[in-house]
């Protein structure tokens, strides 16, 4: 039977904000830790509790671990059938703890599986849902959850509501909110749920995992980023770049038009189509600063902007901004490093 | 093979025009293009109508000026095309916009694949494809980089941030694509003439009365996450420009600020 919205529902029976956490190969993913910070300053406003939910196999410690993350409660989903990552199988056991337990709030990692998963369950237990949010608040009259999210490309933020239906679901973007503290004292209490999950209810297999050498950049965990844009002009210009991040030990990303031009793996474009770091340094070496590059890296904590043009819109938010030729700039920058050595 | 391929109309430039009432889109006055992600989709249905034969079917919803798209998707080589047009489908979000693709999808009948793109360049939520599977009760396989037949299976590599997967999927099915999966086709001169023959209405429109719908999940007021509120992001920030006589000197001095901030 199809789920539908707008039925007359107690909002008062549903509480508590739930933490869909995500897991690479019985591997906690650092989203998952930045809902929990997020989620623990929701829960406190509504003076609800936090909940992490895990749907996974043989991974009891690293579920255990996420109780030194200050959550009420974790949730272990175990199941065979849960190690290998399937929509099927990781929808069917989250919509149905939803909709036996009622939370008031559900949050899930804007990933390419959040992103996979969270419209489905939303769909599943019939409610809506705000999708790749960078900015959740408790609005002080009601309560309710507003959830803020860019849209055509970060020009427009939006601010969504889901003020007759439950849960309030929000996916959100990697990288934007900060993690939650580890403490060395657990919190809370962990609970097995053993879910009811046939090999049937899964209609894919999962044939292979393909990792390709080199390819997967960590670019959300660097504490440095040096990024290229148009003003390398060509994709040698990359080695330059490369050059001073191994220099500073940093991660190397891109402006969306140098992926474009196949000047470098898509797998470094940092913005609204790409990946959103927030990194202690981030440089941005001919980036002009379009909004969408922009809407990735702008939460960095300081930004240095190197750009012929003047009038480049990265200068209007920089810490530091160099006028001149990236090409003289870079080497001495490198030349610099190396001489500190 | 039947394939669905569900295409959206999208602005062109990244002007924002928002009816402030409603906190919904103006899409008037902009240009319009077939939204990128869809285009790849579009594509995906051709390559396999090449390999199997198949019926490519373009599916979108809008206001009547979506047809041009639909019509470059014809122009491009599908074969039929509908589109949701009705003032009850005004505001809807993702829920209410895939309930009334659901329910003209199974209007349309008898589907192998469902193809979509990953998610549209104005409000990249990437939700109408996995709410469209749910409600249509088949399985999915988002961010498709690569699509291929294996007897009566479908073979997808699904992109994530840490690896591919290699996942298998029977049909019927839905998947939605990314701009990895091909290089969309431009339309040849003979299907352009075809397609763009003005005494032709080559677009079949269909309204509420069309589909069998339930009116309390669609629309403005059917849909269940509301806009309270929209605004165009503002950026404070001091900016400081290093000085010096040449690049070299100016490198210098940024270094030396950075490493008293024990960045570097």
């Amino acid at each position: 039977m199809r789920a539908k919205v707008n039925q007359t529902i107690n909002l008062n029976d549903y509480n508590n904000v739930w933490v869909i956490a995500e897991q690479n190969n019985g591997k906690i993913a650092p989203v998952t830790i930045e809902l929990i910070g997020e989620g623990r300053k929701l829960a406190n406003v509504l003076s609800k509790e936090l909940m992490v939910i895990v749907a996974g196999y043989n991974m009891k410690e690293e579920v255990e671990n996420l109780l030194h993350y200050n959550v009420d409660k974790a949730v272990y989903i175990e199941s065979a059938l849960l190690k290998d990552f399937s929509t099927d199988g990781y929808v069917k056991v989250f919509a149905d703890l939803i909709l036996e337990r009622k939370p008031e709030i559900v949050l899930v990692g804007a990933s390419s599986i959040g992103r996979d998963i969270g419209p489905r369950l939303a769909a599943r237990v019939g409610t809506g849902l705000t999708a790749d949010c960078t900015k959740l608040e408790i609005d002080e009259n009601d309560h309710k959850l507003l959830s803020t999210r860019p849209a055509f490309g970060g020009n427009l933020m939006a601010t969504i509501v889901c003020p007759k239906n439950r849960p309030q679901m929000s996916t959100v973007r990697p990288g934007v909110m900060e993690k939650a503290q580890y403490t060395d004292q657990p919190t809370g209490e962990l609970e097995i749920v053993k879910p009811d999950l046939k090999q049937e209810d899964i209609r894919t297999t999962l044939e292979k995992i393909i990792v390709e050498d080199g390819k997967k950049v960590n670019l959300v965990d660097a504490k440095i980023v040096v990024s290229g844009g148009r003003g390398l002009k060509t994709a040698e210009g990359f080695s330059m770049i490369q050059e001073l991040a191994d220099c500073l030990g940093g991660e190397v990303g891109s402006s969306r038009a140098c992926v474009d031009a196949g000047w470098i793996d898509a797998s470094h474009q940092i913005g609204q189509t790409g990946t959103t770091v927030r990194p202690d340094l981030y440089i941005a070496c001919g980036i002009s600063g379009a909004i969408q590059h922009l809407a990735g890296m702008s939460e960095s904590k300081y930004i240095v902007a190197i750009n012929k043009d003047p009038k480049a819109p990265i200068f209007d938010i920089c810490d530091y901004g160099i006028v001149g030729d990236l090409n003289k700039v870079i080497p001495s920058m490198i030349e610099y490093l190396q001489g500190k050595k | 093979m039947n394939i669905i391929v569900c295409v959206k109309q999208v602005p062109n430039t990244n002007e924002v025009k928002i009816n402030k009432e409603t906190g919904t889109l103006i899409r008037e006055g902009v240009e319009s293009i077939i939204n990128p992600d869809d285009k790849n989709a579009i594509e995906a249905a051709l390559v396999l109508k090449e390999q199997v034969g198949a019926k490519v079917t373009l599916l979108s919803m809008g206001p009547p000026q979506a047809k041009a798209a639909l019509k470059e998707g014809l122009a491009m080589g599908a074969d039929e095309a509908y589109l949701l047009s009705d003032r009850a489908f005004g505001g809807s979000d993702t829920w209410a916009t895939a309930t009334i693709i659901a329910a003209a999808i199974e209007k349309i009948g008898n589907y192998d694949v469902i193809f979509c793109g990953r998610q549209a360049i104005d409000g990249d939520t990437a939700q109408v494809g996995p709410e469209v599977a749910e409600f249509l009760g088949i399985p999915q396989v988002t961010y498709a980089k690569d699509v291929k037949l294996d007897g009566e299976d479908i073979l997808v590599t699904r992109y994530t941030e840490n690896a591919d997967f290699l996942i298998r999927v029977k049909t019927p099915c839905l998947l939605t694509a990314i701009k990895e999966l091909n290089d969309p086709r431009f339309p040849t001169v003979a299907k352009i003439i075809e397609v763009y023959d003005e005494q032709k209405d080559n677009i079949q429109v269909l309204t509420f009365a069309d589909i069998d719908v339930d009116p309390t999940q669609i629309g403005l007021k059917g849909s269940p996450t509301n806009v309270f509120r929209s605004f165009v992001p503002v950026k404070e920030k001091h900016s400081e420009f290093i000085e010096g006589s040449n690049e070299n000197e100016k490198a210098k001095v940024l270094m030396e600020k950075l490493a008293a901030l024990k960045l570097i």
